[in-house]
């Protein structure tokens, strides 16, 4: 295995932070020395003092800062690279022509639609499936707990392109045992090119996981039953109880949901493209052949919309807790006050 | 029982019994029915269809269906085994690699005063570690492909480098799952007290004596599991290398892949689905592993 790993591309500018920590190589430490004896890079040894002298405070701060800057430069190097080889053409300089023909691609439009159309529809199915279980769970019906769980975690176990295998073969059965029944027309529609429904199906369980999760630590942090409670004595309604005290509670919790969500169907390829529809990443790596550096152009744009996504809902999270300026107690009911202006 | 309902707020966790008794409990597993349904049908029906697939065999004349281990036995054999044995080789090279930088990342992060750098980092952690698949191929190949930026300027080529590899892959594989576990370890780090190190240094514990004794057997079961998640996570990617390597590495999703779209005979479905039973069964057996650690883990890092 050792013989496999002399990645030479992202590290070699960092050769000279490293080598001024490669002496401390000698003592074994557990996690290290599976560090070296893998034959991998300089990376990894300045943290293996790390772990041994963290007391001294001008020590750690060398290892610190090698680590951080190998991580930081090969994190960082293909992202750049990425643009310089979208915008320089060998032989004729810089040139922004991989992004402004974007827009006039064949299938560029139709299919970033596509996928926003399938993420909006995955974000809806998965919270409103979601959202009433747990919530239920945490007030009424301990008991079913495991059962959502399992049930939510379960996907994380099988693997996209073997879930894929089971589609496929389900759907199947359609043209073969119920060509006769009004079930087939069903099977139709949920294969509809313009709007598979089948993806949003297929996403919605994948995406499962990741919302059970999110939900899960928003309704850990909010003591639920005695919210439910005041709210019930004050004679708030169930709906307004959901609609009032919960949701708002949950805000960073559902926003966090729909992110990975939307991430997640941004990005899908394995499902899309063996099932033979051609959302966004279908799109891209269709069109890889003939336009390279169209297809890089959009890699890196994802990357920087998702970003941008991920801060803007980070920050709509979180914002009224920093705004004002009180304890946390207060913060919360100042949420929980704006949103419900904001719904009504 | 009676003193604990006075209680509400140590008992809202750990035991909902209370709260139960209370509520109208009878209806409230009502709105939990439509998540129980839809797991059935979307993900339990298509999960019956692989099983059922892989051990049956359905004769296209006569539509008659016989039970056979025909699939499986053939998806253990030959490229399929070596795609299977190559697939577990890479995850559990690039979960291990990756398993150790972020754990060093993390530390660097979780030992820095700087609030900044911390946000920053997790921040960048859970874009990357979603940053897989076709996007992240592509940005690769840009860099470190043929024609890539990196290759050009530093005459990779020449040095045997070579991304469309096992070795290619590794690298590629590093940039989503090293993410990841910067996000699955900063807790247990930040779980790790300060005052238990005070308490060891006391006492006359060399840092290594104090890692050697406290810190790695709390982290352990964290750092396991982290390594786990890892294994599974790059086990079922299929995107990134499919954009990538094609059919030159062999990587069970990339052989299900083909048997799906019927690239290689017809009449390889059965086989696929048995591929996808292997995987699922391997996924398995590591999630099997994962949780229960995740579970000890919790037990000291709060």
């Amino acid at each position: 295995m050792a013989a496999m790993t002399p990645t030479p591309a992202p590290n070699d500018g960092a050769a000279p932070a490293a080598t001024a920590v490669a002496h401390t190589t000698a003592a074994p430490a557990a996690g290290p020395a599976v560090a070296a004896r893998d034959g991998e890079r300089d990376r990894q040894e300045p943290p293996a003092r790390a772990p041994r002298r963290p007391r001294p405070r001008t020590r750690p701060r060398v290892w610190r800062g090698a680590v951080l800057a190998l991580a930081g430069a090969y994190f960082v190097l293909p992202l750049l690279a990425s643009f310089v080889f979208t915008v320089h053409v060998p032989g004729q300089g810089i040139s922004f022509e991989a992004y402004t023909q974007l827009l006039s691609a064949e299938g560029f439009t139709e299919s970033l639609l596509l996928s926003l159309g399938l993420a909006a529809a995955t974000i809806a199915a998965s919270l409103l499936l979601a959202v009433p279980a747990l919530v239920a769970v945490r007030i009424g019906s301990p008991r079913l707990r495991p059962v959502v769980e399992v049930m939510c975690m379960m996907p994380l176990v099988v693997p996209p392109i073997a879930l894929v295998t089971g589609i496929t073969t389900v759907l199947r059965w359609g043209p073969e045992h119920l060509s006769t029944t009004p079930l087939y027309q069903t099977f139709l529609a949920v294969q509809n090119p313009d709007f598979p429904v089948v993806l949003v199906l297929a996403y919605t369980v994948l995406a499962l996981p990741f919302v059970y999760r999110s939900l899960d630590a928003g309704l850990r942090a909010v003591d639920v039953p005695t919210l439910v409670e005041a709210a019930r004595s004050c004679g708030a309604s169930w709906p307004y109880v959901v609609l009032r005290v919960i949701l708002p509670n949950l805000r960073a919790a559902l926003a966090g949901a729909g992110f990975l969500t939307l991430a997640l169907v941004l990005g899908e390829f394995t499902i899309a493209s063996l099932l033979g529809f051609q959302p966004f990443a279908v799109w891209i790596v269709s069109i890889s052949g003939a336009h390279a550096r169209m297809s890089v152009a959009v890699s890196v744009l994802s990357l920087l919309i998702t970003w941008l996504l991920l801060l803007l809902l980070s920050r709509a999270g979180t914002a009224p807790a920093t705004v004002s300026p009180g304890p946390s107690r207060n913060s919360r009911t100042s949420r929980t006050s704006r949103t419900s202006g904001k719904e009504s | 029982m009676s003193a604990s309902t006075t209680l509400p707020h140590s008992t809202g966790t750990a035991g909902g019994s209370t709260t139960r008794r209370r509520r109208r409990g009878p209806r409230t597993w009502l709105a939990a029915l439509p998540l129980l349904a839809f797991t059935a049908l979307c993900f339990g029906v298509p999960l019956g269809a692989i099983a059922f697939g892989a051990v049956t065999r359905t004769d296209p004349v006569s539509g008659a269906t016989e039970a056979t281990g025909e699939h499986l036995a053939r998806s253990l054999q030959g490229p399929y085994l070596g795609s299977l044995i190559g697939s577990v080789q890479l995850s559990a090279l690039t979960a291990l690699v990756a398993g150790v930088l972020g754990v060093l990342i993390a530390q660097a992060v979780v030992t820095s005063p700087s609030r900044a750098l911390r946000g920053a980092t997790l921040t960048a952690s859970g874009v990357l570690a979603n940053f897989g698949g076709v996007p992240l191929a592509f940005a690769f190949i840009a860099t470190v492909g043929i024609s890539g930026v990196v290759t050009q300027l530093a005459d990779l080529t020449g040095l045997g480098w070579n991304l469309y590899s096992f070795t290619g892959l590794t690298v590629v594989y590093l940039y989503f799952l090293t993410p990841l576990m910067v996000l699955v370890t900063v807790p247990a780090l930040d779980g790790l007290r300060p005052q238990w190190r005070e308490a060891a240094q006391n006492n006359g514990a060399t840092g290594w004596q104090f890692w050697r004794h406290v810190g790695l057997p709390v982290l352990a079961p964290s750092l396991l599991g982290g390594f786990v998640l890892l294994f599974g996570t790059a086990f079922a990617a299929h995107a990134t290398a499919a954009a990538l390597v094609g059919g030159s590495v062999p990587l069970v999703t990339l052989k299900i892949a083909d048997a799906l779209s019927g690239n290689v005979l017809t009449g390889q479905e059965n086989v696929a689905l048995a591929l996808g039973l292997d995987m699922i069964v391997i996924a398995g057996l590591v999630m099997a592993v994962y949780l229960p650690l995740q579970r000890r883990s919790a037990r000291w890092l709060r």
